[in-house]
């Protein structure tokens, strides 16, 4: 079923009973050319591009719980391409254009909002890192406006731009950036994945690999063994989990990451602001609600729940730039579990077993991510040779030196 | 998270820091001829459990001591609190 703007309105006329399932959920076939490994918003991703750009099929997404219900429905749904790195940003610049695009190629309203992201300045020494950060941007292909106190205060009047710790000395604005529906992501690229003959199965939890000789050749799950010609891992948040199965140890740390909701308040921030030097940043989504974040808890965990303190810290640091979110309530507070690398930036790659690959070590980053993601690792599985923009994602970088390292933090996955 | 010091009694996990898993107390010997293999593993590659962790604490608001927390990484219960220096000598780690 194709949707469209005569759709609705059809549909709205005859009582709304022509609309079906948007995928459909299958049972596992005995085997298949493609397993991947985990039904989030990456996994479905890469599905979808592997059937679609790629030629492939007899492909299966395994999703041990329901699809969407990870990471890519608890993210803060910023998107953007702000990066400084020769490693990083040509990969995320491609992702913010399959963004641009991503409506239309899916033809599902995933709400893509370029609402703009604005990093704000408060020192000398900021100022010239971002516009370091702003030329590398521009020089791969993005935008990137320096602001200066007077232009971000004409849009954001309620901006506390004489902080007496962080004044506001201007920001970095890539106005392409802004938000996305997360979920519709996941439901969208299922859709597409579906219609292209994917299989998706739920509630279906990996528990082993079939490996022989050191050829993966399936994997074990809780509703039988699948064989498979290629597997591969799309896990982020639970890698070490599901690859110590393969006997892999990971350059991953995993830690939660906590996010938070006000009440539903009337249009008050139009688009992205980021406030790096407390660590917070925020925006309002559709629904009147403002979405905000900041650091990671700081300790290994799989719980999927943070604690208070860094509940503090995060609306200090919301109240330092944001006086009049004080009125504002908190409503809605969750945690995920964050793949945190050992340089900060993400891993796709093969491993030591021939047939088994893998895609993680998204850090908090991995939401804006998920097309080009889904994109490179499909150009992996089906060609065996890296995307050109995801070429410096590898497993040895963390031996041969050639670390990713956006903030400099070195390897301590808690500071990235 | 309440961290109970073995010299302070509990203690708000606030007031540590954090530095991760416990095997980094066991430095590689840089003499060694596969040191570098030793060191990469060392540096960049974890166990990252679910369940049972032990960790590195350092009370850095406090007295400044490094702790080895035995915590949950699905409940973070903490089970276990020791003294790294204690922990290091009884393992055998010369310095």
């Amino acid at each position: 079923m194709r949707y469209s703007g005569f759709k609705v309105i059809k549909e709205a006329l005859t009582g709304h009973r022509g609309w079906g399932p948007a995928w459909r959920d299958r049972d596992p076939a005995s085997a298949y050319d493609y397993i991947i490994i985990g039904g989030g918003g990456h996994g479905l991703a890469t599905a979808y591009y592997l059937a679609k750009v790629y030629g492939q099929s007899r492909i299966a997404v395994l999703e041990k719980g329901w699809i969407g219900g990870g990471n890519v429905g608890r993210n803060t749904t910023i998107i953007r391409s702000n990066y400084l790195l020769d490693g990083n940003e040509p990969f995320y610049e491609f992702s913010l254009q399959l963004w641009e695009g991503l409506e239309q190629e899916l033809n599902y309203n995933a709400m893509v909002s370029q609402r703009g992201i604005l990093n704000l300045i408060h020192t000398d020494a900021q100022r010239d890192a971002f516009i370091r950060r702003g030329n590398a941007m521009i020089l791969n292909g993005a935008d990137a406006d320096l602001l200066s106190t007077a232009q971000i205060k004409a849009r954001y009047p309620f901006l506390n731009t004489d902080n007496a710790r962080f004044p506001i000395k201007g920001g970095l604005a890539q106005h392409r950036g802004g938000t996305v529906r997360h979920d519709a992501v996941a439901w969208g690229y299922a859709r597409g994945a579906d219609q292209l003959g994917v299989d998706i199965i739920q509630n279906c939890e990996v528990t082993g690999f079939l490996i022989e000789d050191g050829t993966c050749t399936g994997v074990e799950t809780t509703r039988g063994p699948i064989k498979a010609g290629k597997v591969a891992s799309c896990v982020a948040g639970s890698s070490s989990r599901v690859m110590e199965k393969a006997g892999m140890r990971l350059p991953i740390e995993s830690h939660v990451l906590q996010a938070f909701v006000s009440e539903g308040l009337k249009p008050v921030l139009s688009g992205v602001i980021t406030f790096g030097a407390g660590h917070f940043y925020c925006s309002q989504s559709d629904k009147g609600g403002l979405v905000f974040g900041g650091d990671i808890d700081g300790y290994n965990s799989y719980a999927q729940r943070g604690n208070l303190p860094v509940v503090e810290d995060v609306c200090e640091g919301g109240m330092a730039i944001f006086p009049m979110l004080g009125r504002a309530r908190l409503l809605r507070m969750w945690g995920g579990i964050m793949d945190m690398s050992m340089d900060g930036s993400p891993i796709i790659d093969r491993t030591h077993v021939d047939g088994l690959y893998f895609n993680g070590g998204w850090c908090y980053g991995g939401f804006k991510a998920t097309p080009a993601s889904g994109y490179v690792y499909a150009h992996l599985l089906a060609t065996d040779t890296p995307h050109p923009t995801a070429t410096a994602y590898r497993f040895d970088r963390f031996s041969t030196g050639h670390m990713i390292d956006e903030k400099g933090m070195g390897n301590q996955p808690n500071l990235h | 998270m309440i961290i109970d010091h073995p010299l302070l009694g509990p203690r708000d996990s606030a007031e540590f820091t954090y530095l991760g898993d416990a095997s980094l107390i066991h430095r590689p010997d840089w003499e060694a001829k596969d040191a570098i293999s030793q060191f990469a593993e060392y540096g960049y590659q974890r166990d990252n459990p679910a369940g049972t962790h032990r960790e590195l604490w350092f009370h850095e608001q406090g007295d400044r001591s490094w702790l080895v927390v035995t915590r949950s990484t699905t409940t973070h219960e903490i089970t276990q609190v020791e003294l790294a220096r204690d922990v290091a000598r009884r393992e055998g780690r010369s310095t």
